[in-house]
């Protein structure tokens, strides 16, 4: 097979940080090579400036083994370089016909059309399906694309580069939106996608994938080059220690759980999302003392109205949350945590940390006008950073110093920020939802291994999250939910991917609906 | 764990007391920018004077003479400054929960009529008297500033729709409570739509030239910045305007927060109103305070939103104003040539880009670009 792209010594500093530091890739046509890499290792970095959004400091470029000269995404794309990005950039109320010739359209040649630019719909859907039929990629080119599904979106994205003419496409983590079942489909394209010649990076940190799809891997860790392997001779083991640069424990150590009485119950719970349409439709479970209770579940099917009302975040329209035997529907976020609640919430961004603020500030951020923080209204900034200064030692806090503001940090290590300030505080359950979306292996590893510490020590664990692994290595308890409800519990020790999977699509029966 | 995160070196050593000295060259960067913008105001006001056949050198002279080389200048100029220093502070505090308060002049007015009423309307030692008329005048500009905070808190109308709408009311309302046929208007005033004196226990008096309502205002300043810097209810307002979703999580009462910090604020424009009729003019006259509530948005802009800055910026928009006068005798240019470098100033100020164009400073950073508004609805 033909070279298709030769990145040498490709460097990108931002102020002191060297993002990329002498980075090499290679691709040949039809390859798939798989850039992994933990969160701030320069992935990102350096395919933006292989895809023209940054200008490197230092290397070079070859693109078909001539030396490139790319100057903006616009010069990518018209010689032949295509990304996905993992925030879509389509017009939600356009049809997929329409986001795909968008900035290409198709006008008639010739006549008063051509002059004012009228696009010609009907050669555009043609333009889509032959397309679509090309590369196996099946899509309604007359759907409206904010009615499609996240998968579809997704594929809608990959069609625009192709009608561009893309013959390299470069996908930054585009599993992190999808199911699992829409990720095999995905997984398949790219491989149909490859036996047609078209060359692909594939930006992950989700090790089976790699291992799932790709020719190669390239690794880097913190910005520098770290090496090459071939996928066959590689192993999930041996790619994640190359990430992280030592041994890393990929399933989580845990004994058996020992539970107790029940922490919170959940009695027939009906919430309402933003738009007010029914998000929760009558939720029951309980969580114990001393067990982690995985709620498993597509993103959208109810678990963030969930969570929001369980911590007094939003209102319940019916049904009971009770703390303890305590009614506690309804209460405000200030009750719940002083109850005895701590809350890992999803965004950390929006809703977990203020930017702007130090590590300090960040660490106290819900317990700001207790003592020793404060005394009469009056903020004691001593104890504060004498605070966060043990936190941050004993949560490995990088780097180490807590008057930096906040985003300045790592997501990984805002995350632990969160993960400091919850899990220190003496509480009796945990609300961790979507705990280590974004945060690198080591990371991971680090938040996994806490969480099941806190169930040690007798606590209760409520754990929303997307990512199947998580919930397995982490549950002693399953939730399924579908469409706002819990469709099955499962015992955390013998369930299996299929199983859940299966569940979280709707179902058996429903299953041949939904695809 | 050592090779996991990302340690930046130079920001790992740093430890609590280059904190502290970085907190100052934080605030020495921040006098960069309104520095700069006045300069830069300055070149572009002298090229305006050059156009219309002035030195521009001897119109600055003349300013810089009126307003802060003598005692009766410096008074003028501190009268002039101190309702900028309260405006400045209104909407600067709101400013810290998220709030865009253009209320100003309709607060200021409700402060400085009830003042004066309180200070005519009573016979009250001047412990008691004086005080209770300030507090008074802060108090009905506060249930109004309350008034919108629970519209926007309960009802999410705009504060900045609802702080226009209300300064025609306040407007109005202390228009006919002064005027002819109003309760409170002046049976000795004629025509003029005016209260009575106010009784001596209630007037703020001034030392020498050097008007005592200035430095209650600069009091005030210090306390604000001290409340929002220091105090558990200072987090409350600044966390709620960084982040209003981090603020709930936190299990902070974000609508108690907006409708206290609106309050708050209404109450420093009123205080402003409050000086004005007790301090300056000794009563509370409906023409007297066209357009005072409004520079308080300049004055923040130029302070940064900081509260101690507030006082400077006041300063030299007083000095400004306070030599209008003279430029009309010694060179015949209008009040408005004044108004334009003020102007210009804010515009500066308010386009960091546009001085990092001109200036081709890359310091100034978008970091240093404030926003006033999160947008329609927000």
């Amino acid at each position: 097979m033909s070279r298709l792209l030769e990145m040498k010594g490709l460097t990108k500093r931002f102020g002191p940080v060297l993002a990329c530091d002498n980075v090499d890739l290679k691709l040949d046509a039809g390859e798939i090579v798989g850039l992994l890499g933990e969160n701030g290792a320069g992935k990102s970095t350096l395919v933006k400036m292989l895809f023209g959004i940054y200008e490197p400091d230092a290397g070079e470029i070859y693109f078909d083994g001539q030396l490139a000269d790319i100057e903006g995404p616009g010069d990518a794309i018209a010689q032949g370089i295509g990304m996905v990005h993992q925030h879509f950039q389509l017009v939600p109320p356009l049809t997929v016909a329409e986001n795909i010739m968008l900035g290409a359209e198709v006008v008639p040649e010739g006549g008063p059309g051509s002059v004012v630019g009228v696009m010609n719909m009907a050669a555009a859907e043609e333009r889509v399906l032959e397309l679509s039929k090309r590369f196996g990629l099946k899509v309604d080119p007359s759907a409206v694309v904010e009615d499609l599904p996240v998968g579809v979106q997704q594929r809608v994205e990959i069609l625009k580069a192709l009608n561009r003419g893309a013959r390299l496409l470069i996908l930054d983590e585009p599993t992190a939106v999808l199911t699992p079942k829409e990720t095999d489909e995905l997984l398949k394209v790219m491989r149909s996608l490859a036996d047609t010649g078209v060359g692909i990076i594939f930006i992950t940190h989700k090790l089976r994938e790699v291992l799932a799809v790709t020719d190669r891997v390239t690794v880097l860790r913190n910005g520098k080059y770290i090496g090459s392997a071939e996928t066959a001779e590689s192993t999930q083991q041996s790619l994640a220690e190359m990430m992280v640069g030592r041994s890393v424990v990929l399933r989580v150590e845990k004994g058996t759980a020992h539970p107790g009485s029940s922490v919170l119950e959940v009695r027939d719970l009906r919430v309402r999302d933003d738009r007010g349409s029914a998000a929760v439709q009558g939720m029951s479970f309980d969580v114990r003392e001393g067990e982690i209770l995985g709620i498993a579940g597509v993103e959208g099917n109810g678990q963030r109205e969930l969570v929001e009302a369980i911590t007094g975040i939003r209102h319940s329209e019916s049904g009971a949350i009770l703390f303890g035997g305590i009614d506690m529907t309804n209460a405000t976020p200030r009750e719940v945590s002083e109850w005895g609640v701590a809350h890992i919430p999803e965004n950390r961004e929006k809703d977990g940390l203020v930017d702007n603020y130090s590590v300090a500030d960040n660490m106290v951020l819900n317990t700001y006008f207790k003592e020793p923080f404060a005394s009469r209204g009056i903020r004691v900034v001593d104890a504060i950073r004498k605070w966060a200064s043990k936190l941050i030692e004993k949560f490995d806090v990088r780097p180490r110093t807590i008057t930096s503001p906040v985003k300045s940090l790592s997501g990984g290590n805002k995350q632990k920020v969160i993960v400091a300030r919850e899990l220190s505080a003496e509480n009796k359950l945990i609300v961790a939802s979507q705990p280590t979306r974004g945060v690198d292996v080591g990371s991971i590893e680090f938040i996994h291994n806490q969480l099941v510490h806190q169930r040690d020590k007798g606590r209760a664990v409520l754990l929303v999250s997307a990512e199947l692994d998580e919930i397995l290595s982490l549950s002693d308890r399953v939730a399924v939910v579908y469409e706002g409800r819990v469709v099955a519990e499962l015992d955390g020790a013998t369930a299996t991917r299929e199983e859940i999977g299966l569940l979280m699509a709707g179902g058996s029966a429903s299953e041949a609906a939904v695809s | 764990m050592t090779d996991t995160a990302l340690a930046d070196p130079e920001v790992g050593g740093e430890d609590n007391d280059s904190a502290e000295s970085s907190a100052l060259a934080a605030g020495l960067r921040g006098l960069r920018l309104p520095t700069v913008a006045v300069g830069l105001a300055a070149v572009a006001g002298g090229i305006l004077l050059i156009v219309s056949g002035e030195n521009p050198l001897s119109v600055y002279w003349s300013i810089l003479d009126e307003s802060f080389l003598s005692g009766s200048g410096i008074g003028r100029t501190l009268e002039k400054a101190t309702p900028m220093v309260m405006g400045g502070l209104a909407v600067a505090f709101a400013f810290k929960a998220g709030l865009f308060n253009i209320g100003g002049q309709g607060q200021l007015l409700l402060g400085a009529a009830f003042a004066a009423w309180v200070g005519y309307n009573f016979d009250l030692p001047l412990v008691v008297h004086l005080p209770l008329a300030m507090v008074v005048g802060g108090l009905v500009a506060a249930l109004l500033g309350a008034i919108v905070g629970a519209l926007k808190a309960y009802r999410g109308a705009h504060e900045v729709i609802t702080t226009i709408m209300f300064n025609f009311v306040a407007g109005n309302l202390t228009d006919y409570l002064v005027s002819r046929d109003g309760p409170w208007n002046d049976p000795d005033g004629g025509a003029i739509a005016r209260t009575p004196r106010i009784r001596d226990s209630a007037i703020i008096p001034t030392y020498g030239d050097i008007p005592i309502g200035f430095f209650i205002a600069c009091g005030f300043a210090f306390l604000i910045w001290w409340l929002l810097n220091k105090t558990t209810f200072g987090f409350e307002i600044v966390t709620t305007g960084a982040n209003k979703h981090a603020a709930r999580y936190a299990g902070i009462g974000v609508n108690r927060i907006i409708i206290l910090t609106m309050a708050i604020s209404a109450f420093l424009a009123g205080i402003g109103g409050a000086i004005q009729s007790q301090g300056l003019f000794g009563r509370f006259e409906a023409s007297n305070n066209a357009g005072l509530g409004f520079d308080g948005i300049t004055i923040a802009l130029l302070a940064r939103t900081n509260p101690i800055a507030v006082i400077p910026a006041a300063i030299l928009i007083g000095g400004l104003n306070a030599s209008t006068t003279r430029l009309q005798q010694d060179f015949r240019i209008e009040p408005e040539v004044v108004s334009i470098l003020q102007a210009l100033i804010l515009f500066f100020v308010a386009a960091p880009s546009v001085v990092r164009w001109l200036v081709r400073w890359k310091a100034i950073g978008d970091e240093e670009a404030i926003q006033l508004t999160g947008g329609w609805g927000a």
